[in-house]
């Protein structure tokens, strides 16, 4: 019995993998497992078949106490020669003299690696760079390794030799034989997932048969295999706890975002408006939101970066909500509107699923790179409110949450995904619109009607809120600065430092509606545990969530990056050493120091466009003196 | 209501002579005509001298950011089609900057009226050329002269599809007035370029139809269903030859009284006579010399293309109420309940 496990299905960008893993996943959420996935793509659609460069990967962790995708897998699953590879050799797959090792192989030295034997061929091994004809002994697979050798190519051709299928519609199905190999590895049951199938090509109805019978048949080759090869039995898990009992489905993060856009809408009685441009990794935003015209929702795809922001500008300045969704390099194209929005004091949510940077960078990979840009990067003094998700599930409250301080604040919201948060799957308990926290979106007094004017504020320091077509409210908002009292273009110095200050102010008081910071305590509560604080913000939250665990120390997770939680010093001070782990060179750290000066902060940072490895966390706290 | 209804409360800084001052005042005589209530009115602007006109109406008004003012109006109306929306752009902020976002909104045929200043320079950073000025053009970026060829405006929004394009000149005012009320009228993306005379630093720049005397001859005033007929003793009229040899139609100036003599169509959906006319008298002014030019054609103002197309903000909602009629799941709960769970 495992308490979890982590499998990596391996193969060509057009092999399903992505698929794949994700019907395997979703099929362990279904049995009761958590689960936290990994996709791993190359940035071409359809590199060159075969090749090291278009192998394409998904990994799943499933289990109990699941907090990432795993560091390393327990089961392989490689398509062809070039995954073998990848899998293998890691980030060293392009060095020719590189052999399996514990320090950057994918899998642990006793994990199982299911082969397709078929996919092993002369042409497959020049095409994947190998030099002789034994791949396993060239990449000095240990002996530990469990290799699995099956004929995928073969067996699937032969399940489906009644089906008349083409050769080519054939090949297709390699993936579910695969699938249908692992579910038997795992013994899960094949009517979950056959059911599964039939939602999955619901659509292709055409599909379902000839995909179940492949899948069904790789699980009966397993039984067959069961003299060479042993199951695994995961734990079941243990039963939620009250609170958390309830509907849960398996979502990734850029759904949980557009959905957690949609719930705020209706919430606050708003009509729900994007304005967005395709790009990586932010795209399925506007796929999902584009598609939800039955939530009213009017997603506009507009003709450049700057325009999705402008015309979510536009539709904020008539009184909606107003979201746009980028990237990286798009959060550069559009800091001029957003600032814009700061000067014009208007609600608008910016979404920044951060990839790897600067520039194009990388477009498929993940990291925490965008803070500086998000706090700081516009011109002039342009305060923003800053959010960053810290789970492919909470990507939905952070989303909703970023909705409500920027409705009832007047001011844009900034919030940080990532890559690995986007596309990666978590399971989401599903809340009703009951249950969500009231947004009230700021409005105006009925006794300003015909004395209004867009400088008028509320005791918190809130402009108020009026929008064309309210009779009697008619003003001039501008980019300009803004006389304190009238609202009229003024380049007075000292009302512009008052402005400056007016501004600064009210993104700062929103700390007053957000909760305090808390700690992830050491499991157990050991007595050192006041030693060492690991410290992260956004998506790391599981890795240093896993690595904490095992340190016996104790975790703050920052999802309120500015203004941050009030008691922030208070908590932090209570600590010896601070580390500040993060995917860059050590924005937070920098951030932390400029806010809170005098406290001993340390750094560990990783910039590889990969999520942490939890094992090289633990390893640097451990061998690190503070 | 009046003019004066439209009017804020602010002092208008437009310079002394600015053109500007024309177009605000037919603006507020265009609204008063049109008649819709102010406080469903947004004006929205980018930067630059034309862009300050949002301060002077009494409506919802938003002066943004550079070249962004397409982009914003394109959100006002898209969110709210009950609102009617202008534009308000001049020959850099709409044709450098904001080219992109204006050859979009006409290409979707969003429901805006654009009032587009073309004064071919820029005036609020001090003097430099713009997208319109003449090759060879001297200003402060520019001591030698420009080597770049000059945007036609009229060009640029028919090819982008555009379904409405007038032209007026700052000191016509009646024309000018008429121009606007009919941009209201038309649903889609309807351009006004606006010739207005930058006192400062482009000064005279359309002298040659400023002057009453001078603009009876080289313009006419296209209306739709009347004769083209021009020149101060109402005595020329225009007429389309055909090159027998290229093909390439060409317009020409024939007797009022010739059989030949076109009457203005701005509903045609082809837009190949209204490029010829919106043409006209362009090669006078797309470069600085122009000793050469011989063609007496006069430019034409007027509304030059008036065509219906579906707009951008009428279809976009539609859909969304189609797609909600015969939608399961119209609520958040609702659409939760359909997902896959256990």
């Amino acid at each position: 019995m495992r308490k979890n496990v982590v499998v990596r299905f391996c193969g060509d960008s057009g092999d399903g993998m992505q698929l794949t893993g994700n019907l395997f996943a979703q099929l362990g959420a279904e049995l009761g497992h958590e689960i936290s996935t990994l996709p791993d793509f190359p940035a071409e659609i359809r590199a060159p078949q075969g090749t090291l460069g278009g192998v394409s990967g998904f990994q799943v962790e499933l289990g109990a106490e699941v907090y990432t995708p795993g560091d390393k897998a327990d089961v392989i699953v490689a398509m062809n020669a070039a995954a073998l590879k990848v899998c293998t050799l890691g980030s060293h797959f392009n060095h020719p003299q590189a052999h399996f090792d514990e320090d950057f192989s994918l899998y642990h030295r006793h994990a199982v690696v299911i082969v397709d034997t078929d996919a092993l061929g002369e042409k497959d091994l020049e095409k994947a760079q190998y030099h002789t004809d034994n791949p396993f002994t060239e990449l000095g697979i240990p002996e530990s390794v469990q290799i699995v050798p099956v004929a995928l190519t073969t067996l699937t051709k032969e399940a489906l030799k009644d089906s008349g299928l083409d050769n080519k519609s054939m090949l297709k199905s390699r993936n579910m034989f695969a699938l249908g190999l692992v579910c038997w590895l795992f013994d899960q049951p094949m009517d979950k997932a056959i059911h599964l199938l039939e939602d999955k090509f619901k659509k292709k109805p055409a599909l379902v048969a000839p995909n179940t019978k492949v899948m069904v048949d790789g699980y009966n080759y397993g039984q067959n295999l069961a003299l060479s090869v042993n199951q695994i039995r995961l734990e079941s898990c243990p039963q939620p706890s009250q609170e958390c009992k309830g509907a849960y489905t398996s979502i990734a993060g850029n759904k949980a975002t557009a959905w957690g856009l949609i719930a705020a809408a209706e919430k606050a009685g708003k009509r729900l408006f994007l304005g967005s441009y395709p790009i990586t990794p932010a795209t399925d935003i506007l796929h999902e939101l584009a598609a939800r015209k039955d939530m009213n929702v009017m997603a506009v795809q507009a003709e450049d970066e700057i325009a999705g922001v402008c015309t979510a500008v536009g539709a904020a300045f008539a009184g909606d909500l107003a979201c746009t969704s980028t990237s990286g390099p798009g959060l550069s194209l559009k800091s001029e509107a957003i600032g814009l929005a700061v000067m014009a004091e208007l609600p608008l949510v910016v979404i920044d699923v951060q990839r790897g940077g600067p520039s194009t960078g990388l477009p498929t990979k993940t990291e925490q790179t965008d803070l500086m840009q998000a706090i700081y990067g516009r011109n002039g003094e342009c305060p923003a409110v800053v959010l960053a998700a810290s789970s492919s599930a909470n990507c939905f409250d952070f989303a909703y949450e970023a909705c409500k301080i920027a409705l009832e604040n007047m001011t844009p919201v900034i919030l940080l995904t990532d890559t690995y948060l986007a596309n990666g799957t978590a399971l989401w308990r599903i809340p009703k619109l009951a249950e969500l926290p009231e947004i009230k979106p700021q409005s105006v007094p009925e006794e300003l009607k015909g004395k209004y004017n867009p400088a008028l504020r509320d005791e918190r320091g809130v402009r108020y809120w009026a929008f064309p077509g309210m009779e009697g409210y008619q003003h001039r908002n501008i980019g300009l600065e803004r006389d304190a009292e009238r609202g009229t273009i003024s380049t007075n110095p000292e009302n512009h430092e008052q402005m400056v200050l007016a501004r600064k102010r009210k993104v700062e008081q929103v700390a007053d509606q957000i909760p305090e910071l808390k700690v992830i305590e050491a499991k157990g509560g050991k007595a050192a545990a006041k030693d060492v604080l690991l410290v992260g913000w956004g998506s790391t939250e599981g890795h240093l969530h896993a690595a904490a665990n095992e340190l016996g120390c104790d975790l703050a997770q920052f999802n309120y990056i500015h203004p941050l939680p009030k008691n922030t010093r208070e908590v932090l001070s209570q600590y010896k050493r601070i580390i500040v782990c993060e995917l860059n060179t050590g924005q937070f750290a920098a951030y932390l120091r400029s806010q809170l000066p005098g406290l001993p902060i340390e750094q560990y940072n990783e910039v590889q466009g990969q999520p942490f490895a939890v094992e090289r966390i633990v390893h640097f706290v451990k061998s690190s003196v503070g | 209501m009046e003019a004066q209804d439209f009017k804020s409360d602010q002092y208008v800084r437009f310079c002394p002579g600015c053109g500007d001052h024309a177009i605000c005042m037919s603006l507020q005589k265009a609204m008063a005509q049109i008649g819709i209530a102010p406080h469903n009115i947004a004006v929205i602007s980018g930067i630059g001298c034309s862009s300050r006109m949002p301060h002077y109406l009494n409506a919802y008004g938003f002066n943004t950011i550079h070249g962004r003012g397409g982009a914003v109006a394109t959100g006002v109306k898209t969110s709210h089609p009950e609102l009617t929306v202008w534009q308000m752009s001049g020959d850099g902020d709409c044709l450098a900057i904001g080219g992109n976002h204006f050859i979009h909104e006409i290409r979707r045929n969003v429901d805006l009226n654009v009032c587009m200043f073309n004064n071919r320079i820029y005036g609020l950073t001090k003097g430099q050329y713009s997208p319109t000025s003449p090759k060879g053009f001297v200003s402060k970026s520019s001591p030698f002269g420009t080597v770049e060829r000059p945007f036609i405006p009229a060009e640029l929004v028919l090819g982008a599809r555009g379904t409405f394009f007038a032209r007026t000149l700052d000191v016509d005012m009646p024309t000018t007035v008429d121009c606007l009320v009919a941009a209201q009228q038309h649903k889609g993306c309807s351009i006004v370029e606006c010739l207005v005379n930058c006192v400062i630093f482009n000064n005279g720049t359309h002298a040659w139809i400023a002057d009453r005397e001078q603009r009876a001859e080289h313009s006419i005033v296209l209306k739709h269903g009347e004769k083209m007929i021009f020149g101060k003793d109402k005595d020329k009229g225009l007429a389309v030859e055909i090159d027998p040899q290229t093909f390439v139609p060409r317009i020409i100036i024939v007797a009022a009284d010739d059989p030949r003599v076109l009457t203005h169509d701005a509903h045609q959906q082809d837009p190949t006579l209204h490029r010829l006319l919106a043409l006209m008298g362009q090669n006078r002014i797309e470069r600085v010399n122009t000793e050469d030019v011989t063609d007496e054609l006069p430019i034409a103002l007027g509304v030059i293309r008036n065509v219906e197309a579906e707009t951008y903000d009428e279809a976009v909602n539609r859909q969304i109420a189609d797609v909600r009629a015969k939608a399961k799941a119209k609520t958040f709960d609702e659409l939760t309940a359909t997902l896959e769970q256990w």
